[in-house]
């Protein structure tokens, strides 16, 4: 099981918004390793969910821990086969641990874009 | 001449002042680009109406020629790709239909198909050309349509008059990019004021000169006329609080052709827009 969690500024805290979390932790349940990688779609113009959402895939994760998840980066997730679960609580390590221990409801709820006038 | 007539928020009088500002010039252009409510047509209930689809590209993929280089996907600076399963596949709502893909695709595999997003409706009012740009529901940008809309428009002779969207995002830069004149609806209230200095922005950044209407004035609001005064931009029109006007405008009807005072008042505002262009 490889775990994605979006994280915060302070590399510790999961962070509430997916597509332009500073962070992604990913947790390789199976080798005991973590790692935290910078999003790069943290700071694009437009359809950073997606881009988020590719990432996630393009680093083999199967599971996907988030606050929150729009509609166009679920359908990545769907197509991709990663389980979407919602977190709970704020310590993105400690959600990786209820993930693994399988304590987290699955995120059944997505959202439209934040967009503004595009 | 082309007058885009703006303003920051919805109902503040765009579509009044737009409507109104062509009925009292009798001749030339109205084009609708508030696409995603329309209303212009409204009060022209143009007739022979002529309706021509807007369609987009948007790009299909041939899974025999792709590599799977992932060239497109890295190009998309909206990042409407997403390569899964060893395949790209695109988030038409996210699309922009730049062409962008197909051109750094070096397999050939990328091809554009048409998506239809909207409509443009041309008709006649009296000596008036009206044009309309309609957004399908559900459309996530207006921009193609608005594109479409101004086209058709600027073929024809005479003044153009560009009914902008509300705001100051895409929408409204693409409607007014062409224009020489930008003219600035606003209520005199402290959110009018607000929207008024987006938009005022908008225009100086874009460059055009502007003037500058008050509608629905009951007394001066004097922060915007301070503002006015600091920006050196002329208040061109105040258009008094009116319930009589308001039940012209619910009734469809095009104030500056029932009431003497209205079409005093647009007529002039058509010459003082004049005077300043020169």
């Amino acid at each position: 099981m490889k775990i994605a969690i979006p994280v915060d500024d302070t590399k510790t805290q999961v962070c509430v918004a997916f597509g332009r979390a500073p962070y992604f932790l990913f947790c390789d349940t199976q080798a005991g390793t973590e790692e935290l990688l910078e999003n790069p779609a943290a700071q694009d113009q437009g359809g950073a969910g997606l881009k988020a959402a590719q990432f996630v895939v393009d680093n083999g994760a199967d599971t996907l821990v988030t606050v929150r998840c729009g509609e166009n980066a679920a359908q990545v997730m769907q197509a991709a086969e990663i389980k979407i679960f919602k977190s709970e609580g704020s310590d993105a390590k400690q959600n990786a641990d209820a993930c693994k221990e399988e304590k987290l409801a699955p995120l059944t709820h997505f959202h439209a874009g934040f967009h503004g006038g595009v | 001449m082309k007058i885009a007539v703006l303003s920051g928020k919805g109902g503040a009088g765009k579509t009044f002042a737009a409507v109104n500002l062509a009925a009292a010039a009798g001749k030339g252009v109205y084009i609708d680009c508030d696409v995603e409510e329309p209303n212009g047509r409204l009060f022209f209930k143009p007739e022979q109406l002529q309706s021509k689809p807007v369609q987009v590209c948007i790009p299909e993929f041939d899974p025999e020629k792709c590599t799977g280089c992932r060239k497109c996907v890295d190009f998309c600076r909206f990042n409407a790709l997403v390569y899964l399963k060893n395949k790209p596949r695109v988030f038409p709502e996210v699309c922009h239909s730049c062409g962008g893909c197909a051109l750094v695709c070096p397999e050939g595999a990328v091809f554009e198909t048409a998506r239809p997003v909207g409509v443009v409706e041309e008709g006649r009012y009296r000596g008036l050309s009206v044009i309309t740009g309609v957004l399908n529901l559900g459309e996530a940008s207006g921009v193609p349509v608005i594109q479409a809309a101004l086209r058709t428009g600027f073929e024809k002779e005479g003044p153009v008059f560009i009914d902008c969207p509300p705001g100051s995002a895409c929408s409204v830069m693409e409607s007014v990019e062409k224009a020489d004149y930008c003219l600035l609806v606003a209520e005199p209230t402290a959110f009018g004021l607000h929207n008024l200095e987006m938009v005022q922005e908008l225009a100086e950044l874009m460059k055009k000169p502007c003037g500058i209407v008050v509608n629905k004035m009951d007394a001066p609001y004097e922060p915007l006329e301070e503002f006015c005064r600091q920006k050196a931009i002329p208040v061109l029109a105040r258009i008094p609080y009116s319930p009589e006007t308001a039940e012209l405008c619910a009734l469809g009807k095009i104030a500056a052709e029932e009431d003497p005072e209205m079409k005093k008042l647009f007529t002039g505002l058509l010459q003082k827009i004049g005077g300043q262009m020169q």
